[in-house]
């Protein structure tokens, strides 16, 4: 099936099988390795993109459904070498270590903030709630987006 | 001169790249022209836990479209091979005879692109005859059903043929005025590294092969690879691209990722290979499962006198780094921080059909010091004194030189009774005892427990020493050369600030090269917690011989002795004393030389024994038994500290995963074996809503074993957080009869505790 | 993991869905949000051969104060419901039930149409709109009916939908001036619940529906009589698994559950928010 996605800010067309889902076509036919594969039940968020400009796990999304969006993955925060203010605040506070959940993780922290945009640190921990890291304890994760908030 | 870099907070360098575009793990090699056209490959697993194979049907699959081929074992004519810890147990890498466990590879499809595997695999026919799925580690032992006809009683391992002494049974205690006794799971666990396991291989036009794999040690899958291929260590290049999380599991190599040479040969293609998450809880292995059967005696005092441990470590179906954690990694811990001066213990090692059991972040020491912990609650609960009380009194008084155990280990240095101290204090003991007081006198819904553990552990265990070399490029940058293998770590900054602080080179122009068997022949990777005290050990000492050596060659380019040069590490160049207007820069030396560079393989004398003491704090709702982790204090001393950041980020994240085996954490099966947590729906993978924020307590004690002074930190949080969880759950409802809760302590064992106390 | 191969069609219109689907009958599903669906045919326990794609009807995303009660369009993602101020004003407890609904990625995909036609006794939004009395309405091939929400949940992910019926709203009666609490038990905040319980109360008169404690979502009624006999919340509490048959699982015992069940529904019904 033809499909036309703005991703990044660049229109894209593939032809996909119905069943590809967005990750794989972001990943396998984009190159955009940034967003990760976790696990096969939409608990990780290792996958989270932007689409339309709010967090999806792009495992559960189908790329046919994608279609005609406008999807924004980690590789298109940067503004050249300018981080955008949530990389920033991960790079800052350690905000990562093996760097697999992190893609998903700035694009699920930073829809967060869009919604909440001064949250408590309960409402950071809640709102992560659907991105799975195994290095960080989500401690400096946490402060991470408390710190972006405070910009 | 801006003093050392050693001690500071420095960013990692590594961040903006999985900031921006993310890591390059091993499935993301799109770009890497030796793996132009490969094709992919799908394991077809066993569904059944235990049974005989009568047929393996493969022609359906064979039909599939894009599938280019089918291997069984029989196919390439696999044989037996030996376990590395138990020669008497051998298995083949795809199963022929016989399945062991759900999830045992049994045949291999290549097929075009990964759906088209996923759906051939559905189509291979297993015939099997069903036998008895032997699940329990106690019940293997009395079962008649053998998982391997050479291992009687299922028992892979027994410290009794080590000539370890048995257990006395009751006649050990009989001396001591109190007694407490428990048997105490510490449940299986699943690793859970975010990225699962994978893999690419190809065969290059000159006959070498070339694999890339997500591994904790390059080196050591090394000649396993070259031995399966029937070639010479030098016709193979191991690769070890970005690693999302290994946490032990990624330590070994494993048969899907060996038998991907022999299939990329048969076929002609080069090979891709990455398991989804639902095969990787199957087939990564797991981590802990120990049944451990505790007695504990002393005097009314609260002097603890004696202690025995019989623990009963779960091996899976397979004899892998499992078998061997419990009488080389928990027995010499069971005496813990504690002075004990009669100890007993054995432990036995067992087969069950359920996933081969591997190292799992702190790897058989988070099962030591639970017993000792939960032993020592026991005990404090049966005298009636205070937790902590008990474990002060009885602590091994502070030591800078070697102490050794009744069970015969001995320690580096230790002063576990400051850990206590500032651990207590940090954390406001007092006043969470006197919060707990006034709701039990309430009678609230909602009690508090507090946790304490004291703890030792032993890290730098593996490998005796690490290799580094320190090259200075003719452009005045470094490169560095490691034998370990970070995953998270943060070797790149760490190493860079070793080599930067000898040099005077920026850490910005130091590079970091690891896992790569071509140019890291020698490593023994990362896990143990040995990367600092021994890889980074390594690094320090070689950029010290490199200054020596380029000290030499800016004596001759200065025409001056080499004696009297000295190097200005702010300017990054050498000069005679003094004269500091006429230098050279590690630029000038390093052309003079065509690069410039120093290699050794630096010992250790031993492994070092970090410690700490955390204090965990629960609220229960005792009508629902739901735990809430509401703080933590963590005091974990590694010795002089490198990088506070990198430092406190392996307690944040090991206290995350104790908490997570405390609280939530368990793989289970069904009483046929089947798994029913084999995704991260059903496996209750910890998450920020369950955690608290945590207080880090920092204390250094230096270790002597090496020129840095460092201990390991990456698996004391895990080590020192799960027993003072555990120990908090229990006492928020000791109030109400309660005595002990196995892990994880899940709503409604806390609530069946509570009503069978009442 | 990868769903098996199935052919996908998008409809322009709810009629052109339902024609679509009456054209493949029972292997075809509907595609709303995808949240239950996909991850079902990831894991391969669904394989249904056409996906009719519904989600860009647009005109079945909204919420709307009808006077006494809230007509919510069928594909109105949770996102939605939960963050309408017209539900928070007039039907707080569903707009809060929504914003428990999985994670937020899971919200900003999920419809509560989707979650309620999949029927699942687990998810949160069945047995909130149960609770509250709702009435759900369908459009079929011969035009459009209402099923009350009591005579909606015939059994284990089994409606009374018709295969080729397409759920189109959700009309939830007012709460005014009831109290309300949503209860649910979980492992991990991101977790299905192991039991939960959506309640409003105004005066001797309450709804009480029950998450994942049967085959289907289960309305509470024993409670419901007793609170409207006079019965003292902790007393009504104690009816609350009367009409519920919990299985045990990997989580909760039946026992524990009918344990939980009391507990919850006693604090859902003594929550003083409104």
């Amino acid at each position: 099936m033809k499909i036309t996605v703005t991703v990044n800010g660049k229109t894209r067309e593939g032809d996909v099988e119905a069943r590809t889902l967005l990750v794989q076509w972001v990943r396998e036919s984009l190159g955009l390795t940034g967003t990760n594969i976790g696990c096969d039940t939409s608990s990780c968020g290792a996958c989270t993109v932007h689409v339309d400009g709010e967090s999806v796990k792009s495992c559960t999304m189908l790329a046919v459904q994608a279609d005609g969006c406008s999807v924004t993955t980690i590789e298109g925060l940067a503004n050249g070498d300018t981080l955008h203010p949530m990389q920033q605040a991960f790079m800052d506070n350690h905000g990562l270590q093996c760097g697999y959940c992190t893609p998903g993780m700035v694009m699920a922290a930073i829809s967060l903030l869009q919604e909440n945009p001064s949250p408590t640190e309960e409402d950071v921990r809640i709102g992560l709630e659907g991105n799975l890291c195994r290095c960080t304890g989500y401690h400096n994760i946490v402060k991470s987006v408390l710190a972006a908030a405070g910009k | 001169m801006g003093g050392s870099i050693l001690g500071n907070r420095v960013l990692r360098k590594e961040d903006p790249k999985f900031l921006t575009v993310g890591g390059t793990y091993v499935d993301d090699l799109l770009d890497e022209p030796l793996l132009d056209g490969a094709l992919h490959v799908t394991y077809v697993r066993s569904t059944v836990a235990h049974g005989v194979i009568n047929s393996i049907d493969t022609s359906d699959a064979l039909a599939m479209p894009g599938v280019r081929a089918v291997f069984t074992g029989a196919d390439f004519g696999l044989e037996p091979v030996p376990s590395n810890f138990n020669p008497m147990v051998t298995r083949t890498l795809l199963a022929m005879d016989k399945v062991r466990y759900v999830g045992e590879p049994i045949a291999a499809i290549v097929s075009e692109t990964r759906e088209q595997g996923e759906d051939a695999a559905e189509t291979v026919i297993v015939d099997y005859d069903i036998l008895e799925a032997v699940v329990d580690m106690e019940a293997a032992m009395a079962t008649s059903t053998l998982i391997y006809d050479s291992a009687p009683n299922n028992v892979v391992f027994d410290t009794l043929v080590l000539g370890m002494p048995d257990n006395t049974g009751e006649a050990f205690l009989a001396g001591c005025e109190v007694v407490a006794r428990g048997k105490f799971l510490n449940q299986r666990v699943a690793p859970c590294p975010l990225e699962v396991r994978g893999a690419a291989v190809a065969w290059a036009a000159d006959g070498r092969l070339h694999q890339w794999l997500s591994t904790q040690h390059a080196q050591g899958a090394h000649g396993p690879i070259a031995a399966m291929n029937g070639v010479d260590q030098a016709q193979v290049r191991v690769r070890t691209p970005d690693v999302g999380g290994g946490f032990g599991a990624k330590i070994g190599i494993y048969p899907e990722e060996l038998l991907l040479g022999p299939i990329s040969k048969r076929v002609g293609t080069p090979l891709r290979w990455r398991e989804t998450r639902s095969e990787s809880m199957m087939a990564l292995g797991h981590g802990r499962a120990q049944v451990q059967h505790v007695a504990i005696g002393g005097k009314r005092d609260g002097t603890v006198t004696h202690y025995q441990l019989w623990a009963i470590q779960d091996s899976g179906a397979w004899v892998d780094m499992g078998a061997i954690l419990a009488p080389f990694m928990t027995r010499p811990m069971a005496s813990g921080v504690y002075a004990i001066p009669n100890i007993e213990c054995r432990t036995t090692s067992v087969v069950t059909n359920t996933t081969p059991i591997v190292a799992y972040r702190g790897a058989g020491r988070p099962e030591a010091t639970a017993a000792i912990e939960r032993a020592m609650d026991l005990f404090a609960r049966e005298i009636g004194m205070d937790p902590a009380e008990v474990r002060r009194k009885n602590l091994i008084p502070k030591f800078m030189e070697p102490h050794t155990t009744a069970v015969g280990q001995t320690y580096d240095v230790g002063d576990y009774e400051t850990a206590l101290d500032k651990t207590l204090t940090t954390a406001d003991y007092a006043g969470w005892r006197a919060k707990q007081a006034e709701r039990r006198a309430r009678g609230d819904a909602r009690q508090l427990g507090i946790g304490v553990s004291v703890y030792v552990e032993i890290t730098g265990g593996v490998g005796s020493g690490e290799e580094a070399e320190v090259e200075v490029l003719p452009n005045g940058k470094a490169v560095v050369y490691t034998g370990t293998s970070p995953h998270g770590q943060g070797h790149v900054t760490a190493w860079a600030m070793l080599a930067s602080e000898q040099t005077g080179i920026p850490i910005a122009d130091i590079d970091l090269v690891w896992g790569d068997t071509d140019l890291t022949p020698v490593g023994s990777g990362t896990m143990g917690s040995r990367s600092l005290q021994q890889g980074g050990n390594a690094v320090f000492v070689v950029a010290g011989q490199l200054v020596e050596k380029a000290k030499s060659v800016a004596a001759r380019l200065l025409e001056a002795n080499e004696n009297d040069i000295v190097l200005d590490k702010d300017a990054g160049a050498f000069h005679v004393a003094g004269t500091p207007a006429l230098s050279k820069t590690w630029a000038d030396i390093a052309s003079a030389e065509g690069g410039i560079s120093a290699k050794d393989n630096i010992a250790v004398p031993g492994p070092t024994f970090p410690f700490g003491a955390h204090v965990a704090v629960v609220e229960v709702d005792t009508e629902t038994g739901k735990v809430r982790h509401i703080a933590h204090v963590a005091c974990d001393d590694a010795g002089t500290v490198l990088n506070p950041m990198l430092l406190e980020g392996q307690i944040h994240g090991g206290v995350a995963q104790g908490a997570a085996q405390a609280l939530l954490e368990e793989v289970r099966y069904d009483s046929d074996g089947n798994p029913i947590t084999s995704n991260l729906a059903d496996y209750a993978f910890i998450s920020a809503a369950e955690l608290p924020s945590v207080t880090v307590v920092h204390m250094e004690t230096p270790t002597p074993r090496n020129s840095i002074g460092a201990k390991g930190i990456g698996e004391s949080g895990t080590i020192g957080s799960t027993p003072a969880l555990q120990s908090a759950v229990v006492d928020a409802v000791s109030h109400l009869g309660v005595s002990h809760i196995d892990m994880p302590t899940t709503p409604e064992k806390v609530w069946a505790a509570i009503q069978s106390a009442r | 993991m990868i769903p098996a191969a199935f052919d996908y069609k998008r409809a322009g219109s709810a009629a052109e869905a339902i024609s679509l689907v009456s054209e493949y009958g029972e292997d075809a599903k509907f595609l709303a949000g995808g949240h239950s669906l996909l991850p079902l045919m990831k894991l391969r326990l669904a394989q249904p051969a056409v996906l009719v794609d519904i989600a860009r009807l647009t005109d079945l995303s909204y919420i709307r104060d009808e006077g006494n009660h809230v007509a919510i369009g069928a594909l109105t993602r949770h996102h939605d419901v939960e963050n309408s101020s017209v539900l928070r004003q007039h039907v707080p407890l569903l707009a809060h039930a929504a914003s428990h609904v999985g994670s937020p990625q899971v919200r900003h995909r999920g419809t509560i149409g989707g979650s309620i036609a999949h029927a699942d006794p687990a998810s949160d939004l069945p047995a909130t709109t149960l609770a509250l009395g709702a009435t759900y309405v369908a459009q079929g091939p011969n035009g459009t009916r209402e099923i009350a929400a009591s005579d909606f949940y015939t059994g284990f992910l089994e409606s009374a939908l018709a295969p080729d019926e397409m759920l189109t709203e959700i009309r939830v009666p007012k709460t005014t001036g009831a109290t309300w609490g949503f209860q649910k038990f979980n492992r991990r905040a991101q977790d299905w619940a192991i039991v939960g319980v959506a309640a409003w109360r105004r005066g001797n008169e309450c709804g009480v529906g029950l998450v994942n404690m049967g085959s289907t979502p289960v309305l509470a009624t024993s409670v419901a009589s007793a609170i409207a006999g006079g019965a003292s919340v902790a007393d009504a509490a104690r009816l609350a698994s009367e009409e519920a048959e919990p299985q045990a699982d990997m989580n909760a015992t039946a026992e524990y559950r009918r344990h939980l069940a009391s507990v919850l529904v006693r604090r859902a019904l003594e929550s003083q928010s409104a």
